[in-house]
């Protein structure tokens, strides 16, 4: 499946926007992602397992709620800055 | 904790200063010469990223160590080792032990206040967090683990509070001091919570709470509603600790465990209330503060709109206002706790950040005062480095 990283989380990604990762849960993506790129996971993702206050994360056009949700090998995952600050 | 008074000297430093500014949106360099005449400041550093702290580390003078966030993203700490041309991040930011299932744990929301450990312990750093947590690192900040049994007591966990109990912009952990004499003698404080020392490197705390006060009405004997805002030791005598607390201003002379407000010593129509607390490097009788109004719904701005700074040359028994060059009026700055620091230079040079993005300094400690830098964020931290 595809990755959508946002402009705030390119730092890591060597700029990229796209990243292709496997993986059954959310939880298994991120995981990957991280081993990828150090360091990336715990900007977006709580010690406690939990999605940041500002961040979100849709599977395709679904949000997802916690890391639990399960993906498919075509799915586009979306990690979305929430409209907030200032 | 008895200990014999130790008068430390140090030679002032002659070299340029160079101050490291943590505001809102970035870091900035703003770099001496060395008669700190003129200043010239750096692009920003991690534009768009809350830096709440950015220290040069004084035990090789080449590591800094930022604390950072976003909006948005998680927080994290950032190390440099060449003085912050290049930087990388902790490969384990501080952050709180997962709780077992079913189990609120605590999220780190930003790491707020950064301290290099002692002399003799090259590679350790101390970090105090939003909400509070007591963390170190051994490895000079590449990864940072819970320190000291604080952060899972029940009593301390009571004296933390919740979010509601602490500052609005998050309960926080700081003013982490480390005894230059001994590596195991360490201080904290926390808004709320209280000022706490550890005499055996962090085994057992106790509360430090004697002679300071609290807002009418609350429990004096309740760590919880003790608010001390920015807590000092001495470096020329580190038996003596000055406190801006958010209830006046205090002095505390080791062995004794009683607080004595030295603010009651400013002009009434000033108050004793602020944020910052800024000791002299080599005389332990001299200090500043910078006065806010802590009168009605807490402004918590230079009272009538006329900036000055405070300074004592008698450990707090009289103070003299000095505002040589601040605006003489419509002035309303906020000046946070870590945004008011000293150089080690004879005289000793005073720098401050407003929360409206001006940076003041003074070459005189304070006798007057000159505008170094404006327009920059909101300023959360200013620190003199000599580099």
């Amino acid at each position: 499946m595809t990755v959508h990283i946002p402009s705030a989380l390119r730092s890591y990604t060597g700029q990229k926007s796209e990243v292709e990762v496997e993986g059954r849960t959310v939880a298994d993506a991120l995981s990957e992602l991280d081993r990828r790129y150090p360091g990336l996971r715990f900007r977006i993702i709580t010690e406690q397992d939990t999605i940041r206050a500002h961040i979100r994360i849709f599977i395709n056009d679904e949000q997802a709620r916690d890391l639990s949700a399960t993906l498919r090998p075509d799915d586009q995952i979306h990690i979305i800055c929430a409209l907030s600050g200032g | 904790m008895p200990r014999s008074t130790t008068m430390i000297a140090s030679q002032p430093a002659t070299g340029p200063v160079t101050l490291l500014i943590g505001t809102r949106k970035g870091a900035f360099f703003l770099r001496g010469d060395r008669s700190r005449r003129t200043w010239k400041l750096s692009p920003p550093h991690f534009l768009g990223q809350i830096v709440h702290h950015l220290v040069l580390d004084p035990r090789d003078r080449r590591t800094m160590l930022m604390a950072a966030r976003t909006g948005h993203l998680g927080p994290t700490v950032f190390r440099s080792i060449d003085l912050g041309k290049t930087w990388k991040e902790a490969q384990t930011p501080p952050a709180f032990p997962k709780a077992p299932e079913g189990q609120n744990g605590r999220v780190v929301d930003h790491v707020f206040w950064l301290t290099p450990g002692h002399a003799s312990e090259p590679n350790t750093w101390y970090a105090g967090t939003s909400p509070q947590g007591l963390f170190r690192s051994d490895d000079g900040g590449v990864t940072w683990k819970l320190f000291s049994y604080i952060n899972d007591d029940p009593q301390y966990r009571e004296w933390m509070g919740t979010v509601q109990d602490g500052t609005p912009d998050g309960p926080k952990l700081h003013s982490i001091l480390v005894d230059p004499r001994d590596p195991a003698h360490l201080y904290f404080a926390m808004s709320g919570g209280g000022v706490h020392e550890s005499a055996d490197g962090g085994k057992k705390w106790s509360p430090i709470l004697q002679g300071l006060e609290v807002v009418e009405g609350f429990d004096l004997a309740t760590a919880t509603f003790h608010d001390p805002h920015c807590v000092r030791l001495c470096p020329s005598n580190p038996d003596r600790l000055y406190q801006q607390n958010h209830c006046g201003i205090y002095r505390l002379d080791r062995p004794s465990n009683q607080w004595v407000r030295i603010g009651n010593n400013m002009p009434k129509r000033i108050g004793d209330i602020g944020f910052p607390m800024v000791l002299h490097p080599r005389d332990p009788d001299t200090a500043w503060v910078f006065p806010m109004d802590g009168s009605g719904v807490w402004p918590r701005v230079s009272p009538g709109g006329k900036p000055a700074v405070y300074k004592t040359r008698n450990a707090g028994q009289t103070w003299a206002r000095l505002n040589k060059n601040f605006p003489a009026s419509q002035a309303w700055w906020t000046v946070k706790r870590q945004a008011m620091t000293a150089d080690v230079h004879e005289p000793v040079g005073l720098y401050l950040g407003t929360t409206s993005g001006e940076v003041w300094a003074s070459r005189t400690g304070g006798d007057n005062w000159s505008c170094i830098a404006r327009h920059l964020p909101e300023i959360y931290s200013v620190e003199a480095a000599e580099i």
